[in-house]
């Protein structure tokens, strides 16, 4: 099968288009890829929204007994940071590989349904902006605008009209009910995709890992996203008709409102986890220059963590006073999810291992990326111990965790994907040099904050307070916390600084700068808008190491 | 020493979950030395050489027995872990009440704590006061928490893990600490604006001084009524909106918005421990909550000066 | 479809599992007994609709238009009444019996499931006039059966739906 395409790029166009017509194609687009590279841009904007509301929150911290701000903008900046990160920044980031890279990879020329692509992400889009539009609408008790401040997570009754005055917490719903449809319908988009698009000869048990947990992240997005759906549908009823779902004066349930939630927010931390095991599935093979370890075992834990990630959500409620027979039984299944993760990176270590192992930027982001989610995943055991939850849960040694998950191991995956595919998406070869500069800082930066964060929580500091007392033992460790922020946001820069430069003065990359083995490296970089002119025909999971290796193809071992 | 460390239990359950605690992360530190050891030897065993030759390595598609044995011992692990797990949650939660023990009701407001102890006839806020436990004889405290708005939590870390109050949702927590001494927490459910200054301070007093402190709690306020200045305080209080939020044992003032103030001098601090009970804190708390707890459901009371000083005398009466 | 079809099933289950927490917990107000009625016929008219959509699109796969057109117009019929017979129970609830959502728990969670049910029962009716609205204008043949196989899939999805309400609502809760 020869891999020689006919590709018509956009340098062969008239190059004088001109810009108001370039921007009505990008608005109108539907073709994959550029929605792709639509949630990705979109994504990095508000994830620099999240981070300048992260580093307010630490500049109050940074002493105790501060008045850089008051009460009130603190406690929206922690909302809003957290909900902005969780669902205008990683999950567009995570939708918007999953756009790019699954149908090139399954060797399709587009997602299933391209007009319901461009819409989800029209919804996603105004999600966010309707969420932003509060700090300007809404009419908060205290004035000043009226963002939302019941916390990310919104828990009854401090969500009640009685206790939350104005409209700042319906711009927190709306906009999460209406990024909520556009999520349900890019996972409605990968499954259709994965299961009826993929090229001849690529069987579910060849196709790409990403496009496996692809797969179960878009199942995860269809059962977990919609029972929050429902739990904010019953707050607007509750708020505006007149309801009493969560009314505990009328007899209703503040911890029901817990448990809609956490079922919807347990699985949501591992459709943001479970794609970017996705990244490191796909690079550390390529940067040890082996196969994927125990692919048919890596895909059975992924499902698996699928299914028992539904079971474990009220590890996150282990204090509201259930059965010790309740928390026992949570104690357990999230033990449980242990097991197929820590599967995982012993499966990535054994790809490593008898290697030949190149340290370019993205393997770097991928290493650090083993290493963080392993200390991750430990500190998550301790807090699966429901009596040591009782003391860390609901304090800094719990936020310093998940974001030990989410900065450490999703972001960090997030950017090895960055790094690794960037020569695809844009021709041209990323900066090594600020790469592992973005690297360098960023590694300093997050351990600075986040290493040093479980100390207060061990010390009894609670989160979401706005400031604290002094003599607890804990300034000490606020202060070296804040420190990390200006290393994390120097690391932030360079990576601006080389998305933009190399993609002007980066070396041309060619189809396949890595010597990779997954089918996207066939096409030129960029790939032309149909991906493929002839859809290619595979044999075994690595079709490139086939073509390259003719004397030693996969299709031998599989 | 920090006061709110975990890993200075004085009362039982603190001291199960201190155990558990470092029987856990031993655990996890072993794993992690193991692990983390092998990434490293593999990254330096298994790095790209300089002069390497461009071949591929041997392909190793993966292997059956290592796959088991990485499956079976960390099932081994997390069944010793979540053995140990159930152990202390039994012990913690289904703990027995023995017939000594002490019956609290907490509960928990925007941004204080109200206590009240039924069988003793006392209401008390923001500072919660209990016997020492003799080991051997033991004397617990037993909390009901409630809640008349949010959501809230204790959490005093020396004394116990934290418990939530939630509306509509009685729970119930214990503890028996066997050290006198001041112990320090504060609110740990994000529960609205002044969150931050919902403190925790526990008093466990030896026994005879609990006895003295609850007969003190359960007397009226001295009817030290000396002098002009102090009725005209009580005037003020009884006519202005005080008494709507307020209750002070023995007078028209029935309010039970805000803190019980009959005993208001018994205490260190104001304000759920936000500021110390002084004068001029008092004062100032009267004139203006929002200077020491901005947010705070305490209204200014737009009071003059004059009536502003009678007010804070007539308040320092109430010992 | 079945992806939607999960979707909303898992919005649904929420709303069931709200409603059946709450049997028995309302602290004021009517309890279900006393103002319930079990809609058997409009149940009947929905559940049969069901039988006249799989109808109508056989025979459109076959080519019979006349006969899909009277089916698929029977089914729309039988939508149509069954949301009738929801709107005048209603009535009679809110009117007669002054039960609203905001009466107490049982209405709350009453009117919430039994309204999204009916909203998405709307939404299907509505999709099935515009089909009968491209049969009118003869731009409907059967080449279009394998589409309306898959609306009607959406369709059956709110019946079952309305299976369990009923159940849940009017013999379990009453």
């Amino acid at each position: 099968m020869s891999t020689t395409t006919i590709t018509l790029t956009e340098s062969e166009l008239p190059v004088s288009r001109p810009f108001p017509l370039r921007l009505h194609e990008w608005v109108t687009t539907v073709d994959h890829k550029r929605l792709g590279i639509l949630y990705v841009v979109y994504a990095l904007a508000f994830l620099t929204f999240g981070g300048i509301e992260a580093t307010i929150m630490r500049l109050q911290l940074i002493r105790p007994n501060n008045h850089l701000v008051s009460p009130e903008v603190f406690n929206r900046m922690f909302t809003m940071h957290g909900t902005t990160m969780i669902f205008f920044a990683a999950m567009p980031l995570v939708f918007g590989f999953a756009n790019y890279l699954v149908p090139l990879m399954i060797g399709a020329r587009d997602m299933a349904f391209p007009r319901l692509n461009a819409f989800s992400f029209w919804m996603t889009a105004l999600g966010g902006l309707l969420l932003y539009f509060s700090f300007l609408g809404g009419d908060g008790l205290y004035g000043g605008g009226g963002a939302p401040d019941v916390g990310w997570f919104a828990y009854a009754p401090l969500t009640a009209k009685a206790f939350s005055v104005g409209h700042s917490t319906d711009y927190w719903t709306l906009s999460l009910m209406v990024s909520g449809i556009g999520s349900v319908g890019t996972a409605i988009n990968i499954i259709a995709t994965i299961l009826c698009m993929r090229c001849p000869g690529m069987t579910l048990g060849r196709m790409p890992l990403l496009a496996w947990l692809n797969l179960t992240m878009a199942g995860l997005v269809i059962l977990a996203v919609s029972p929050l759906t429902a739990a904010q549908l019953m707050l607007l009823v509750d708020r505006y008709l007149g309801g009493h779902f969560f009314d505990t004066q009328a007899g209703g349930s503040a911890a029901i409102w817990m448990h809609f939630f956490w079922v919807f927010g347990h699985p949501e931390v591992y459709v943001l986890a479970i794609p970017a095991f996705a990244i490191a599935s796909e690079v550390i093979p390529v940067f040890s220059r082996k196969a994927i370890f125990g692919y048919p075992v890596m895909v059975l834990a992924t499902v698996a963590i699928g299914f028992i990630s539904m079971s474990v959500w009220a590890h996150h409620m282990f204090t509201i006073g259930m059965s010790s027979g309740a928390n026992t039984f949570f104690v357990l299944s999230t033990m449980a999810i242990a097991v197929p993760t820590g599967i995982k990176i012993f499966n990535w270590l054994a790809t490593m291992w008898g290697g030949k192992i190149r340290f370019c930027t993205p393997m770097l982001f991928c290493i650090a990326f083993l290493f963080q989610f392993l200390i991750a995943g430990l500190t998550g055991v301790t807090l699966a111990v429901a009596p040591v939850d009782w003391q860390l849960g609901g304090s800094y040694y719990l936020v310093a965790h998940f974001h030990y998950v989410i900065v450490g191991a999703i972001l960090f995956a997030l950017f090895s994907g960055f790094y690794y595919w960037y020569p695809k998406v844009t021709g041209k070869m990323a900066s090594e040099f600020l790469g592992k500069l973005h690297f360098w800082l960023f590694m300093i930066g997050f351990h600075l904050t986040f290493d040093f964060m479980h100390i207060p929580g061990l010390l009894g500091m609670p989160r979401r307070i706005y400031t604290y007392e002094p003599g607890r033992g804990w300034d000490i460790w606020n202060l070296i916390v804040t420190i990390g922020v200006v290393f994390q946001a120097a690391g932030i820069l360079m990576f601006a600084v080389n998305l933009v430069w190399s993609y002007y003065r980066g070396r041309v990359a060619g189809n396949d700068p890595w010597d990779a083995w997954t089918l996207e490296w066939s096409t030129s970089s960029p790939p032309p808008e149909y991906n493929y002119a002839v859809v290619p025909t595979v044999r075994s999971r690595r079709p490139l190491w086939d073509l390259k290796h003719p004397e030693d193809p996969d299709w031998r071992y599989e | 020493m920090s006061p709110t460390s975990i890993f200075a239990p004085v009362s039982t359950p603190a001291d199960s979950i201190m155990g558990l605690s470092i029987f856990v992360l031993l655990t996890v530190a072993a794993i992690f030395v193991v692990v983390f050891g092998l990434l490293a030897y593999a990254i330096v065993r298994f790095r790209n050489k300089r002069n390497d030759d461009r071949s591929e390595p041997a392909q190793v598609y993966g292997s059956t027995q290592v796959e088991l044995a990485w499956t079976i011992i960390p099932i081994l692990i997390v069944v010793a872990l979540f053995l140990a797990a159930a152990r202390v949650i039994a012990s913690v939660q289904d703990a027995s009440r023995p017939a000594g023990a002490l019956e609290v009701t907490v509960i928990g407001h925007q941004y204080w704590w109200e206590y009240r102890y039924p069988k003793l006839n006392i209401v008390a806020a923001n500072e919660l006061h209990v016997p020492v436990s003799d080991p051997a004889h033991p004397t617990p405290t037993f909390l009901t928490l409630l809640s008349a708005d949010t959501d809230h939590s204790f959490w005093v870390p020396r004394l116990a893990g934290k418990t939530d109050l939630i509306p509509n949702h009685p729970n119930s927590m214990w503890i028996d600490p066997h050290e006198p001494g001041l112990f320090l927490g504060q609110c740990a459910q994000y529960c609205g604006v002044q969150h931050a200054k919902m403190l925790l301070r526990v008093y466990v007093q030896p026994r005879e001084e609990f006895d003295r402190w609850v007969r003190e709690q359960q007397q009226l306020p001295h009817a030290e009524m000396e002098g002009a200045a102090v009725s005209a305080g009580q005037r003020v209080f009884a006519s202005t909106a005080c008494v709507n939020c307020h209750t002070v044992s023995g007078t028209p003032a029935k309010g039970r918005f805000g803190p019980d103030l009959t005993h208001l001098m018994s205490r260190d601090t104001i304000a759920s421990g936000a500021a110390p009970n002084t004068h001029k804190t008092l004062r100032l708390w009267i004139q203006n909550p929002d200077a020491i707890k901005p947010g705070s459901k305490m209204p200014a009371m737009g009071l003059s000066e004059k009536d502003l000083d009678a007010v804070t005398d007539y308040l320092e009466t109430l010992r | 479809m079945y992806c939607l079809i999960a979707a909303e099933a898992a919005i649904f289950t929420i709303f069931v599992v709200a409603y059946v927490f709450y049997i028995g917990k309302s602290v004021a107000g009517p309890q279900p007994k006393e103002v319930l009625h079990a809609p058997i016929f409009f149940t009947v008219c929905l559940l049969s609709s069901s039988l006249t959509i799989h109808a109508a699109v056989r025979k459109l796969a076959v080519g019979n238009m006349a006969a899909f057109a009277r089916y698929w117009v029977l089914t729309i019929v039988l939508g149509a009444l069954f949301l009738f017979g929801t709107a005048r129970e209603w009535a009679h609830l809110i009117v007669q019996d002054g039960f609203t959502v905001s009466t107490n728990l049982f209405g709350t969670t009453y009117y919430s499931l039994v309204g999204l049910h009916g909203f998405h029962v709307t939404m299907g009716l509505l999709a099935l006039l515009l089909v009968a609205l491209f049969y009118f204008k003869a731009r409907l043949g059967p080449e279009h059966a394998e589409r309306l196989e898959i609306l009607s899939m959406y369709w059956h999805f709110v019946d079952a739906v309305w299976v369990v309400v009923f159940i849940v609502v009017y013999v379990i809760g009453a």
